[in-house]
């Protein structure tokens, strides 16, 4: 119908007429086409549980990613197209995380998946990101002991973390007994075995480290405070490190409080607790108690862009109480760097994505700019906060400078001379003593 | 002398300007230690603390006890500090002067832990004195933790004073830790430092004389026999200790039993969903709180109170809903009332959490309920007693109402043989529905107390329910007394055995126990007997 009646219009124009209609038309076809180009958008895969148990810790990443997003579209998109989410639901069932993803890459394509909280989702979704290529950004502190050539891991390897925390309590609290305390799965019991033998390694005896594991969403702690008051009373000073996770923790502190351990006589250090699990409790009994983050709402930047950051994701999600916190922190770090890779590349395809990323550089939002390394892991300064009576922490120690990230313990004999490098060696755990690649077989 | 004149003049400015400039020097060792505290430094403030507690200034008092409150602010541009009243006065913390405003460039002078203990100190040997009761026992027991040496002439002076027999005996014994670790006291002195600690016999105690480090012979044999005799009355105490801890998570396993004890004991419903109906009440407990925060605050230590029948009539009424549209259909099909309640569980999980948000929701304790208090050596916490008691009156109350009540006769009878009720006019299925919502109602009931001790999410019912059912099975299906022994016996069970055993071991062995003791008498310890174990 169109060609028809410009054709009509045409006759009646001379030749070269005829040429420049011709021409306009074309420009125009292809300036339609174009737009209709435009209008694709990339795909960003959000691989978040938002019910069962770990829907308390995932439902605000998930939120995150979608406020990133909603950020980036407002400046544009990338190369030019807008982003759009993908959000499914894997209901912190780990095989299901496994589904999901295989479903996000095959049916609706997305270029790059933000998700899992638990280490075994992570490891149940390794094998669908290896086998159909594709690039995950993990955000939380977790164990280590891994390099994967399609994984990028922003949250705290065991040394950005764990290890800051023992060495802050040793020299500032002149701590000489300890008391490792863990739910009973994979992410403690490596922890602590990193921080037993990182704690021999610095002259503690075996009689003054207490190991103890509960199982998932413990509830009754009398037993255990008991202990710890006991253990604590052989008159060194001493502290616990605690590696619970998720629900377990309000009851253990609503019995510290109870049973009168305050911070001054014994403090507790943890791994897992930040401001999103505090807005459960009455903090005032906890006030002095610790958590080992990499990132803390309270921490005021020079050039506020922590600041911004709160005061903007309080506006997206209408809740001027909302809190941030440090995975939260881990996407916006994870997602900038994903959003300057790509635009160096200028593709959304893996192969280049993954290539790209290491040695790209994106700010934090403690004042500082992250690296992303060779192994995957990523840099970041690590803060020491004490709990304050409103939820909040006050930050009382930090490392002078940025941490690297390590894939591999360098504390433990099966790990230490293992490294990452997916620049120069294409290989996620490199054995430096033999120069040999252990290969996926390991 | 005009010429002079001049001169004088510059010698008169010159004089004013050095003492002006001089003043500061003359401020003295208090204000420069005050002055500190604007550095935002934790060693800075700690030593500040340390000069102004001995300083003897009458302000040392008001500006520590500012610092442990956070009430002491410190402007970092004019380097001044200011006491901020209790009654929202402020004063100028180096002159004592009152200030009409703190600038609002200061603010409160930050503290850590090792910083907190040092104020603990400071505050101890500053308040000995003090004419309140309470405020001398307290110091007392802060300069017994610091066992600073510097404190022995307060101490002393304090303990000449001193009236009261349990301040007496507080300062009595701060004096022998203080003793203990000096080392120019006498091997007297010590050995009466000895026994005063050997008489307290805590925990405390031990620690103090565990690390006191290379003494005199005597002394460290002294101490050696003083550590067994403590040793093993703590052993006593820690049985003790372990048979209460048991009895306390026995209440909790009963209190979340009783209602499956009637839905699933006495009606024989497979009630996978009773774990949701704790839920439930616990999420009533939260917003009878949120209402009082914001309308009646001075209602709050009444709220769960309040919240106790709320919570039964929600969760019941719930209950009874979910008899009628589902259960009523499925009885006598038991997979399918599990499968069906299953279900039922995932559908009320994911509307709480719709509804209220996947994170935890914020339930306070009541003053009655927080804080504990010292038996012997053995540490009772008020949230874990008054559960307890809680459990036990509900148990009796449950009890009479199915012995002395209509609806309880008409309960037992239709469990017992339904068909001979329904002969009798008794409605059945009218029946049916109030035992379910009965079960369910009690559910909501131990839902207020659990979010006391556990976190108010939608996950809460979940942790319970494997638990109650063990309880039930354990206890004998269809006897209330059963259920009652079943939950102690397990409770105890689990708590001699987690210190030995740890945690998730101890949780094993209980499984395998009960599995064996299935094995053996598979209707529990308290069975039915007569024809309703046919029915």
């Amino acid at each position: 119908m169109l060609t028809k009646s410009t054709r009509d219009r045409a006759a009646s124009f001379s030749r070269r007429g005829v040429l420049a209609a011709t021409a306009g038309l074309m420009l125009g076809l292809a300036s339609l086409t174009g737009a209709k180009a435009a209008d694709d958008t990339i795909k960003v895969g959000v691989l978040h549980s938002l019910s069962g148990t770990m829907a308390i810790s995932e439902t605000t990443l998930k939120d995150t990613i979608l406020f990133l997003i909603d950020e980036q579209n407002k400046k544009g998109g990338v190369l030019g197209k807008k982003l759009e989410a993908v959000v499914v639901d894997p209901a912190s069932n780990w095989p299901l995380f496994a589904e999901k993803a295989r479903e996000l890459i095959t049916k609706d394509k997305v270029s790059v998946v933000f998700g899992c909280w638990t280490s075994v989702s992570r490891k149940s979704v390794l094998p669908v990101f290896k086998e159909l290529n594709n690039i995950l950004f993990y955000p939380v502190q977790y164990e280590g002991e891994e390099s994967e050539r399609n994984v990028f891991y922003t949250g705290a390897a065991p040394n950005q973390q764990a290890i800051p925390a023992v060495d802050y309590l040793m020299k500032e609290e002149k701590v000489k007994r300890w008391v490792l305390a863990g739910t009973d799965y994979v992410y403690p019991r490596t922890t602590n075995k990193i921080l037993e033998a990182y704690l021999k390694s610095k002259g503690v005896a075996q009689e003054d480290i207490m190991i103890n594991y509960t199982p998932f969403g413990h509830s009754d702690w009398q037993t255990i405070v008991a202990d710890i008051k006991k253990f604590g009373s052989a008159g060194k000073k001493t502290a616990v490190v605690s590696t619970i996770n998720g629900d377990a923790n309000v009851p253990f502190y609503k019995e510290l409080g109870n049973q009168g351990i305050k911070a001054k006589d014994i403090p507790v250090v943890a791994f897992s607790v930040g401001e999103e699990e505090l807005a459960g409790i009455d903090t005032k009994p906890l006030v002095g108690h610790l958590a080992a983050w990499n990132y803390f709402q309270s921490i005021k930047t020079k050039d506020g862009s922590n600041e911004k950051f709160i005061k903007d994701w309080q506006a997206y999600t209408k809740n001027p109480k909302r809190v941030t916190n440090d995975p939260m922190e881990a996407h916006v770090i994870g997602f900038a760097m994903w959003v300057k890779a790509v635009e160096k590349v200028k593709s959304t395809d893996p192969d280049k994505v993954i290539d790209a990323l290491p040695g790209i550089e994106a700010p934090n939002l403690t004042g500082g700019v992250s690296k992303m390394l060779p192994n995957h892991h990523i840099t970041k300064p690590v803060f020491i906060g004490e709990i304050k009576g409103n939820g909040q922490f006050d930050v009382v120690w930090k490392t002078p400078g940025l941490v690297a990230g390590d894939a591999w313990s360098k504390e433990l004999d099966g790990s230490k001379d293992l490294i990452g490098d997916w620049v120069g060696k294409k290989c996620g755990n490199f054995n430096t003593k033999t120069n040999k690649c252990l290969g996926s077989g390991s | 002398m005009p010429a002079n004149l001049p001169a004088r003049l510059c010698s008169l400015l010159l004089s004013l300007l050095l003492i002006a400039f001089a003043l500061p020097a003359f401020a003295g060792p208090f204000e420069d230690a005050v002055a500190k505290f604007a550095n935002d430094d934790f060693s800075d403030t700690e030593e500040a603390v340390g000069v102004i507690a001995s300083s003897g200034n009458k302000l040392a008092f008001p500006i520590i006890s500012a610092l442990q409150d956070g009430r002491l602010m410190a402007d970092p541009d004019s380097k001044k500090v200011y006491v901020t009243g209790t009654d929202g006065k402020s004063i100028d913390a180096a002159t004592g002067e009152a200030v009409a405003s703190v600038p609002d460039s200061a603010s409160a002078v930050r503290l850590n832990n090792r910083l907190r203990r040092s104020v603990d100190a400071a505050l101890g040997s500053l308040t000995l004195q003090s004419p309140d009761v309470g405020t001398r026992l307290q110091a007392a027991q802060s300069v017994f933790k610091s066992h600073e040496e510097t404190a022995l002439e307060a101490v002393d002076a304090a303990l000449a004073k001193e009236s009261n027999k349990s301040v007496k005996t507080a300062l009595g014994e701060a004096r022998a830790a203080i003793l203990l670790f000096k080392s120019d006291a006498t091997e007297v002195e010590k050995l009466e430092a000895v026994a005063t600690l050997k008489a307290r016999g805590d925990q405390e105690a031990m620690a103090l004389l565990t690390g006191m480090g290379d003494q005199p012979a005597s002394v460290t044999k002294a101490a050696a026999s003083a550590i067994s005799s403590i040793q093993s009355s703590l052993a006593v105490w820690s049985t003790v200790q372990n048979a209460w801890y048991g009895l306390s998570l026995g209440s909790v396993l009963l209190l979340a039993a009783i209602g499956l004890a009637i839905t699933f004991g006495v009606m024989g419903v497979i009630n996978m969903a009773h774990g949701e109906m704790v839920m439930i009440g616990a999420y009533t407990t939260f917003v009878v709180q949120e209402v009082i925060r914001t309308r009646y605050p001075g209602l709050f230590d009444y709220s769960l109170l309040i919240a106790v029948p709320l919570a039964f009539l929600v969760a019941g009424a719930i209950g009874v809903l979910i008899e009628r549209s589902i259960i009523r259909f499925l009885y006598g099909r038991p997979l399918e009332t599990l499968l069906a309640t299953w279900g039922l569980s995932l559908v009320l999980q994911q509307a709480v959490r719709t509804m209220f948000g996947p994170t935890n929701r914020e339930v306070g304790n009541p003053s009655w309920m927080s804080g504990a208090f010292e038996l012997g050596q053995i540490t009772i916490t008020y949230n874990r007693l008054w559960i307890l008691c809680f459990t036990l009156a509900v148990f009796a109350i449950l009890l009479a109402m199915l012995r002395y009540t209509a609806l309880g006769l008409e309960m037992r009878a239709v469990t017992q043989n339904r068909r001979m009720a329904a002969s009798m006019g008794i409605a059945t299925s009218r029946v049916d529905a109030l035992t379910f919502g009965l079960g369910s109602g009690i559910a909501g009931i131990a839902g207020v107390a659990l979010s006391q001790i556990d976190n108010v999410s939608p996950n809460l019912g979940q942790s319970y329910i494997i638990d109650s059912f063990m309880v039930v099975v354990f206890g004998g299906v269809g006897n209330l007394w059963g259920t009652l022994v079943g939950a102690f016996t397990l409770g105890i069970a689990n708590k001699f055995l987690e210190p030995v055993a740890g945690a998730v071991l101890g949780k094993i062995a209980i499984l395998v126990l009960i599995i064996l003791f299935i094995q053996k008498r598979p209707r529990g310890l308290f069975a039915l007997k007569g024809r309703a174990v046919e029915a």
